[in-house]
């Protein structure tokens, strides 16, 4: 049966009121960071900029850093957090594929108490450890380091990795691996020539959501960062709305700009974001 | 898909499971040999890291810590935790919390659920309109607060500015300016980001119902409204249990989006447990008491997992793929 016209013209109205409701708010970010600081705080919002400037995306990319040159922080916090997210990513997905084919395939002992104890780690409220690891991180000299972010964060990053790539391992046929065998590789040999490069989507996928869970965290962030050494971008732009709180100009082109990242990740993997999140369902 | 865990294998013991098991058996010393080989990197990177401040917490929590500086602190068993339920300024924040997760939790479902049927009906472009919904997920949480808090602002903000084109409202309104309205304003900018992630959860959960069972209905003479209560809902079950439940979690952790918003106020009225326990913590330096909030927070979530988990299993057990 076919859908009937009007139904169909019912949807697409709805999906257009949908979308405007999703992007205004984008709209407003982008159009703020491009309105000069009268346009900003003029008594009726100008929807569209007179006079649009890009002065605040090139004090971002061109600024003196040092002291107190906020725009400049901006740019140095976006390569924190790249560096970073990147550096997490990269470990947490190593160990996380190798440990999630045990899971997925490898029958032992302690398998059930061992996956329990991972999953519970990655439910763990920040909260609940950030008092201990603030004042050890303070020990090893690791505060306000990107080193001690980067171990931090690979601890809440790779127990997801592990649970994502275990149901992908889980979800592909087994006879991959007994070919393989067969033919006279060892375990080892199988999983890293014959499994890890099919795996590849999975692994693509698992590193993006671990990327933008490395580049979203903020309380670790916040406490463990001071100076432009370390602070990450969540944390320069919550400074600096707190501080500032007028001044949104240019908050909003270093949101834009954070915020570009992660938005390119989504849309490039949006066609496996359904089964990435719905395996990986334990982001609690 | 959606309840696919590795633990499938052994709580449905397959016929076809069993010669595979037999074999197990045989290499199984070298089997968990090369299990523990290929689980200790990952283990030496989250435990080494977590396993001591776990500990270190409860420590924490069982003494009364005024500092940070390393040094002997009275023993004060759960006294802590007992002052957590004697301090009447706990209560109005459990209150927030308990606000905070129930309605947006239930926000993002409905809207979730309504957004998800839309996407999975015959539209055109459908790739384009997913695309469009996807993105307030991909939104730092911090931008999304930032940006919130400037569109609630009372002299510039956008929502005045509309209300005003709009003819609705001509008087700016302080909308975190008082602390009930600001709660729910926080809540609508924690929705406008959240329902994006539910919308995706509950249509993979949409995409596993065959399309002959709504066939069938028609056939029956089943109106869409009745296969939408009859067939939808029920065979969405397990999805939205799942969603219910993570993001009952994650909204009863919030933090984030508190700070940057509205800081904990205007009067106290947006602090939730996770915002008052830094504050205790890292504002007053009461790290025992800090600790033991602490403790309470993952006491509730590990009580929300549990019952996760047993959602899974028995979705497994039904079959549900």
């Amino acid at each position: 049966m076919r859908p009937s016209r009007s139904y169909l013209i019912w949807i697409h109205i709805a999906a257009v009121l949908m979308a405007l409701v999703v992007l205004a708010p984008f709209a407003w970010l982008l159009i703020s960071s491009i309105s000069p600081p009268a346009e900003l705080l003029a008594s009726h919002p100008h929807w569209l900029p007179h006079e649009p400037t890009l002065s605040r995306y090139r004090q971002i990319f061109t600024g003196a850093s040092g002291g107190d040159n906020v725009a400049a922080n901006f740019r140095q916090a976006m390569v924190n957090s790249f560096v970073v997210a990147t550096l997490t990513t990269v470990v947490s997905l190593t160990v996380g594929s190798l440990g999630g084919y045990a899971f997925a395939r490898l029958r032992f002992g302690f398998r059930r108490t061992s996956l329990f104890g991972f999953l519970a780690i990655y439910m763990l409220p920040p909260i609940a450890l950030v008092i201990p690891l603030y004042l050890a991180l303070a020990n090893l000299n690791l505060l306000d380091t990107k080193t001690g972010l980067v171990v931090t964060y690979c601890s809440i990053v790779t127990p997801f990795c592990l649970w994502t790539m275990s149901n992908y391992y889980a979800s592909m046929p087994r006879d991959l691996e007994e070919a393989a065998r067969v033919d006279g590789c060892t375990r080892l040999g199988a999983l890293v020539r014959v499994i890890l490069p099919l795996a590849r989507p999975g692994l693509l996928t698992t590193g993006m959501f671990g990327f933008l869970l490395a580049w979203d965290e903020f309380l670790y962030a916040l406490l463990f960062t001071s100076t432009t050494n370390a602070k990450t971008i969540p944390v320069a732009i919550a400074e600096f709305t707190g501080k500032y709180s007028s001044d949104f100009g240019l908050i909003a082109a270093g949101g834009v700009l954070a915020s570009l990242p992660p938005l390119l990740l989504a849309l490039l993997f949006q066609r496996y974001i359904v089964g990435g999140l719905t395996s990986g369902a334990v982001k609690g | 898909m959606t309840v696919g865990s590795p633990a499938r294998g052994r709580q449905q013991p397959a016929p076809a499971a069993r010669p595979r098991a037999r074999r197990g058996g045989q290499g199984g010393r070298g089997e968990g040999r090369f299990a523990v080989a290929l689980l200790f990197p990952a283990a030496v990177v989250v435990f080494g890291v977590v396993l001591y401040p776990v500990v270190r917490t409860f420590v924490l929590s069982l003494h009364d810590v005024t500092s940070p500086m390393p040094g002997s602190y009275p023993f004060v068993g759960l006294q802590n935790y007992i002052r957590v339920f004697q301090d009447s300024s706990f209560y109005p924040v459990l209150g927030h919390t308990l606000y905070f997760t129930l309605v947006s939790t239930f926000a993002e479902l409905a809207l979730g659920i309504a957004v998800a049927l839309l996407l999975n009906a015959p539209l055109k472009a459908r790739w384009l309109w997913r695309s469009i919904v996807i993105l307030p997920w991909a939104l730092p949480t911090i931008v999304n607060g930032a940006l919130w808090r400037w569109i609630y602002n009372g002299q510039y903000g956008a929502l005045n500015g509309l209300l005003q084109a709009l003819g609705i409202s001509q008087t700016p309104h302080q909308w975190l300016g008082s602390p009930f309205l600001a709660l729910n304003c926080v809540i609508f900018a924690d929705v406008w980001k959240n329902t994006s992630i539910v919308v995706f959860f509950i249509l993979a959960g949409l995409q596993t119902i065959p399309e002959d069972l709504y066939e069938a209905a028609r056939m029956d003479g089943a109106s869409a409204w009745g296969a939408f209560w009859r067939i939808t809902m029920p065979l969405l079950a397990p999805s939205i249990a799942v969603v219910l439940i993570l993001r009952t979690i994650e909204a009863f952790k919030v933090f984030d989006i508190i700070y940057v918003m509205t800081g904990g106020g205007p009067a106290n009225g947006t602090q939730t447990i996770a915002f008052y326990t830094y504050l205790q913590a890292f504002s007053n330096q009461l790290f025992g008491y800090g600790a033991a909030l602490a403790y309470l927070i993952v006491l509730a979530v590990f009580a929300l997992a549990m019952v996760y988990l047993r959602i899974l299993r028995q979705g497994q057990m039904a079959g549900v793929e």
